[in-house]
């Protein structure tokens, strides 16, 4: 066993994975090297179509074969439609052992992504979360190989850097024309970003674009060129409008929850950093979408406006946009049907690539010029490391995610929590599952009060920013013990010595593995 | 300790649930009422006065005024709410539908008869009594002076109405002479006067009317029915940054005009008067409580 910088023991190798143990937020430099990639170069000559008449026929000319690799992104959330028609071609085609590398995977039912690990058509996952039936297999061993978990950021890394291969790029586009130009800006389900498509567009070795809505030539606006595309299907559907556009972001009425927000946006507006020109980032957790209100409404009383606000973009932001007090909002994701139709007709709001926004072995991406960004949490512990994969009976409850990629980037990473939920203490001494490193977080916001990390880069600065306020400072000690004295000490969650996931920081390194729980 | 300068906001938690209890210590009220009657169904009852016990006893929250509301006083429950209640050591019991002052003071000698029991200091635990009837409200005074315990009395809008047989509506006209009895009788006897709930918790609008009568009228705190409810009170009995301003001008004056001898201290061509000056020493004195900081005059 080896242990990485934040104490958490990790074999050395697991199967066939060498485990390179974490050693610090910022401590991998850059590799010298040239960015690898399975683009393949193509030649096209004028007459020729790109148009299959089915996705069976498309898997076939781009030579999907055993044990390849293949991609999706998961824009289209759980109206996504997509998955569950490629795999079932692919499992008619009798292609089995494939690596199933999303940008995240959606919790999709009829078909279950299950269903084709049981089958063996999938034996590897590598993605950013697997929350739903796929996690309560994963963690009761029925991966045949674990599980690799990367956040945002780390994805594109991991690609440009040839550890995560992709053969085949299955891209869902809410419109497209017959040669590959696409976008999700327009359409009956449009989706906004296709942010997180286009480092799977740029290096897979096949990239075949799916709609429902083709369009006259040439798509526009276009998202994805037709230089990238291989092969375009068009399917009867690839998604239903209504849960697409669904989304995450209405305003929570819970009162515990908006004492959260209020006082995460009260933090912000302490800081010297709350003026003219500044960034952020509060996402579309219910906390999240409050926290945007309020911040808002401090921007309004101080007449402040921001420069950007970044990642996943809900329609509170788009609102803000529209009254002037964001001049550029970049959505890696859009997280709701308003959201997803602003890019469209709205000059400042930008469609970014994800690597843009959060790979930090780049040349330079948002997160480094981000001032605040607001995160969820499931747990945090003394040391301020964060949980946001595993509930507390050791179930699959979220994805990684950006969080690593914002700790990491933006200058005052705030945590958000209630220190408990339902019986069990948010606040704990350990985390069962460490994602995020404590060292990147700058504070964490709660009902029982904030908790700024001494350890963090900027501790300095936002004690003395807070200190000037009526805020309520208190140690994350006196949280962790607080919550402990409601619920009492929960009893350890019992696993096995098998790894189930391998948890990746941004730099690729192993900040955390889970192992299979044990079964009662 | 609580901070028992402040009463602007009490919270209702319901007994029955630990999830409310617990978090009700979050949030911004200065006292929280655990509740044993109207939230609690008749089968729950023994559960939650055991609940609210531990609550009280064990996970008692900081910096807040603490009290538990008991059945009613011909009720049968009402014996196991204070022995359980008393023996918590809350900061008052709350006591619904008050309409004699006999019936207080029997409470207090059965309160007085656990505590000696129970080895608890005697007369540690106030009491608040709420006012529900026109009975009640003519017998206000009575009851506002009837134990050294009471230090506050309230207003129960929604029973107040039934027994007038007047409608209940948001504009509260039908409630304005009972407010006004209220106060009366708390201010002869030196207590807190609380105000109705406001009970659509879904209108803030409403509740923004609703506080301009409680603030013109002079309660000192009202009762909310919802977390989303005490921003807004608390804001309705803290001074604005324009009345602390108006307060220490006319304390100003008032010095400036007792340094100069001039007999008659003016501010704004009127005149300033003792009446003036007392509001203005209230004025500072709530904002201190509310824990504004204050600079300069009186601060």
């Amino acid at each position: 066993m080896i242990v990485n910088s934040l104490g958490r023991e990790l074999p050395e190798k697991i199967g066939d994975y060498l485990v390179k143990p974490y050693q610090g937020p910022y401590s991998t430099a850059a590799g010298d090297v040239p960015v690898i990639t399975r683009r393949t170069s193509g030649h096209r000559v004028p007459g020729e179509t790109k148009r299959m008449k089915s996705l069976k026929e498309a898997i076939v000319a781009a030579g999907l074969k055993n044990g390849m690799t293949i991609s999706f992104h998961h824009s289209f959330r759980e109206g996504d439609q997509i998955i569950g028609q490629v795999l079932t071609a692919i499992r008619e085609l009798e292609i089995k052992g494939l690596r199933f590398a999303p940008s995240a995977v959606i919790n999709i039912k009829n078909p279950s992504i299950v269903d084709f690990v049981k089958d063996g058509t999938i034996n590897r996952i590598e993605a950013s979360g697997i929350r739903g039936q796929l996690g309560d297999a994963a963690l009761a061993g029925e991966m045949e190989n674990p599980v690799i978990l990367r956040p945002h950021g780390a994805r594109p890394r991991a690609i440009e850097a040839g550890e995560l291969q992709i053969d085949v790029a299955f891209i869902g586009a809410a419109a497209a024309d017959d040669y590959g130009n696409c976008t999700s800006q327009i359409g009956p389900n449009a989706c906004g970003s296709m942010g997180y498509s286009f480092v799977d567009a740029y290096n897979a070795g096949r990239v075949i674009v799916i709609t429902d809505n083709l369009v006259e030539y040439p798509c526009c606006p276009v998202s994805i060129s037709q230089q990238y595309v291989s092969y375009v299907v068009n399917v009867d559907s690839i998604g239903d409008p209504a849960k697409i556009g669904a989304g995450t972001a209405r305003l929570t009425k819970n009162p515990r929850d908006l004492i959260i927000a209020e006082r995460t946006a009260d933090l912000i507006a302490a800081s010297r950093r709350f003026k003219d020109g500044f960034s952020f980032q509060t996402g579309a957790g219910a906390i999240s979408i409050a926290t945007t209100k309020y911040l808002a409404d401090r921007m309004r009383q101080k007449g402040v406006k921001a420069s950007f606000a970044l990642g996943g973009i809900p329609a509170a932001i788009i609102d803000m946009y529209d009254e002037g007090l964001v001049r550029v909002v970049a959505c890696s994701q859009s997280f709701d049907d308003v959201a997803a139709r602003a890019i469209y007709d709205r000059s400042g709001v930008l469609e970014i690539d994800n690597a843009d926004y959060a790979n930090a072995y780049s040349k330079g991406g948002y997160l480094n010029r981000e001032d605040f960004g607001v995160l969820g949490a499931l747990e945090v512990d003394t040391d301020f490391n964060v949980n946001i994969l595993t509930g507390s009976s050791g179930e699959m409850m979220g994805g990684l995610g950006g969080g690593p990629d914002v700790a990491g980037g933006a200058a005052i990473s705030i945590v958000t929590l209630p220190i408990i939920r339902g019986r069990t203490p948010s606040i704990v001494k350990k985390v069962f599952t460490l994602c995020t490193p404590g060292e990147t977080v700058a504070a964490v916001v709660t009902e029982a009060g904030i908790a700024l990390n001494p350890k963090h880069k900027n501790y300095q600065e936002l004690k003395e920013d807070l200190e000037q306020t009526s805020l309520k400072l208190v140690t994350i000690d006196a949280l962790q013990q607080l919550a402990e004295s409601m619920t009492g000490v929960p009893k350890p969650i019992e696993t096995t010595d098998r790894v189930a996931c391998i948890v990746e920081y941004r730099d690729g390194t192993v900040i955390d593995v889970i192992y299979e729980v044990k079964k009662k | 300790m609580p901070n028992c300068e402040l009463m602007r906001t009490s919270l209702y938690a319901g007994g029955t649930s630990p999830v409310k209890m617990i978090q009700a210590g979050f949030y911004n009220e200065d006292c929280i009422v655990y509740d044993l009657e109207d939230s609690v169904p008749v089968g729950e009852k023994d559960a939650a006065r055991l609940l609210v016990y531990n609550a009280v006893k064990y996970q008692r929250p900081k910096n807040k005024y603490i009290l538990i509301r008991v059945n009613g006083i011909y009720s049968e429950y009402l014996d196991e709410d204070l022995e359980a209640s008393v023996r918590a050591q809350p900061n008052a019991i709350r006591i619904p539908k008050v309409e004699y002052p006999e019936e207080v003071i029997r409470i207090d000698e059965t309160i007085t008869a656990i505590e000696k029991k129970a080895g608890l200091p005697v007369g540690g635990i106030e009491l608040w009594c709420n006012i529900e009837s026109y009975l009640g409200l003519l017998n206000a005074e009575a009851i506002a002076k009837s134990s050294p315990r009471v230090a506050a009395m309230a207003l129960g809008a929604e029973d107040f109405t039934a027994s007038m047989n007047a409608q209940r509506t948001k504009s509260g006209w039908e409630i304005f002479h009972a407010r006004n009895m209220i106060l009366m009788a708390c201010r002869a006897a030196g207590i807190s006067a609380q105000d109705a709930v406001f009970s659509d918790i879904n209108d803030p609008d409403g509740l923004e009317a609703d506080l301009q009568m409680t603030r013109i009228l002079g309660f000192d705190g009202k009762t909310c029915v919802h977390p989303r409810q005490i921003d807004a009170v608390n804001a309705c009995f803290t001074p604005s940054e324009k009345e602390l301003r108006h307060a220490q001008r006319v304390l100003v004056a008032l010095a400036e005009a007792e340094r100069s001898h001039t007999g008659v201290c003016t501010l704004d061509g009127g005149m300033v008067d003792k009446p003036m000056e007392l509001r203005a020493r209230a004025t500072l004195a709530k904002a201190r409580a509310a824990g504004i900081k204050i600079r300069g005059v009186e601060g």
